[in-house]
């Protein structure tokens, strides 16, 4: 199996405005991000394999989640107002998705309303930045990615480890991850059987072998 | 050879700075710029020309929807919403401010209000798409010519 690599935290811009799209990938790649965008946040919860309907419990041994498992995200930001299902719409089903709710979400808006700022981050999200998105708002999102890559990228990553705590236990982060993977131990995929297995033998050194199959 | 480059340099810093004296464009165009580089040359360029499109798009369907019998000044909003935000995007603060009194019209379910708002984001958006024609075209003459285009 090969090991993807790792160096690069993957974000998903979600906003049906084609100009907005354009600049924040250029943005989120001038930080050295992979980038992945879409029109809305249906499409945005299909790529993250939830489907807008139904929800993925850890109960459920799920069918769907080969997508989530195969392409990680590590930091979600969208526009708010959006046709359809808004960015505030989006970020519930994330919050209320237990694979899911882990990964930061990060709302853009061209409108100062405070109202609006504070439901966000009251529903979870992490900041809420002012169109336009400049270069200063991208620099702040580092410390979200990081919490959340830390303990999947621990051994493999040294930098990243020495410049986040790693006292961090693991329930609370990996969670979504691990949850996946007990969910898919009974699909026939080797390289998911292969974390799980590696999950067995030591806590914190299960996250590198992990993640090396779900980078694209 | 190289007054010429100089020439052009100056001239194209001139232009430049008009637009930004006569409000055409605002802070945010230098942020595009600042964002493009050797990887992404074209970076502004291409943005812009997103910004053509979507404009033209936009407009066209404001003309539709304010022509109609019945206005539906949900869509009008709508698509002055979307008008407002590319325009803010790209540092085209002339458009922008437009439709920031467009909006306020369509509040107040004012046609004739709308009308004139149409009309005035159209020569604003035909003035910049000009303005920025030319801009680009001023920084190709001195790329030709062997020059390098300033970071603002």
């Amino acid at each position: 199996m090969g090991l993807a690599k790792e160096s690069q935290f993957h974000v998903l811009a979600v906003d049906d405005s084609l100009v907005d799209r354009k600049l924040i990938e250029r943005l989120l790649k001038t930080s050295s991000y992979q980038v992945t965008t879409v029109d809305s946040g249906s499409k945005a919860l299909k790529f993250l394999g939830l489907n807008e309907d139904e929800q993925i419990n850890s109960n459920q041994p799920s069918v769907s989640p080969n997508n989530h498992q195969e392409v990680e995200v590590n930091l979600i930001i969208t526009d708010y107002c959006m046709p359809g299902m808004t960015g505030y719409d989006l970020l519930k089903k994330i919050k209320e998705s237990s694979s899911l709710r882990n990964i930061p979400v990060v709302i853009m808006s061209s409108e100062n309303v405070p109202s609006r700022i504070s439901r966000c981050l009251e529903e979870g999200a992490d900041e809420f930045f002012l169109k336009p998105v400049r270069k200063s708002d991208v620099n702040k999102l580092k410390p979200h990615l990081m919490k959340t890559k830390d303990n999947n990228h621990q051994k493999q990553e040294n930098k990243e480890a020495s410049e986040t705590t790693e006292v961090q236990p693991q329930p609370p982060q990996p969670q979504p991850p691990q949850l996946q993977l007990q969910q898919q131990q009974q699909q026939s995929n080797n390289k998911k059987r292969k974390a799980v297995e590696a999950e067995g033998l030591s806590p914190d050194r299960t996250m590198p072998r992990y993640s090396g199959l779900t980078a694209v | 050879m190289d007054s010429a480059v100089l020439q052009l340099q100056r001239q194209l810093s001139d232009y430049k700075s008009s637009l930004y004296n006569e409000g055409f464009l605002d802070d945010q165009f230098t942020q595009l710029q600042q964002l493009q580089d050797e990887s992404n040359p074209d970076f502004v360029v291409e943005v812009v020309s997103l910004f053509f499109e979507d404009s033209e798009r936009l407009l066209t369907e404001l003309t539709k929807t304010l022509d109609q019998q019945s206005v539906d000044f949900r869509k009008v909003d709508a698509y002055v919403h979307q008008l407002k935000g590319s325009s803010s995007s790209i540092g085209a603060q002339r458009v922008q401010r437009v439709c920031i009194y467009f909006r306020n019209y369509c509040d107040e379910q004012n046609v004739e209000g709308c009308l004139k708002c149409l009309q005035q984001v159209k020569n604003e958006y035909t003035l910049v798409k000009n303005k920025l024609e030319t801009l680009f075209k001023f920084e190709q003459q001195l790329l030709a010519a062997g020059g390098s285009i300033p970071m603002q």
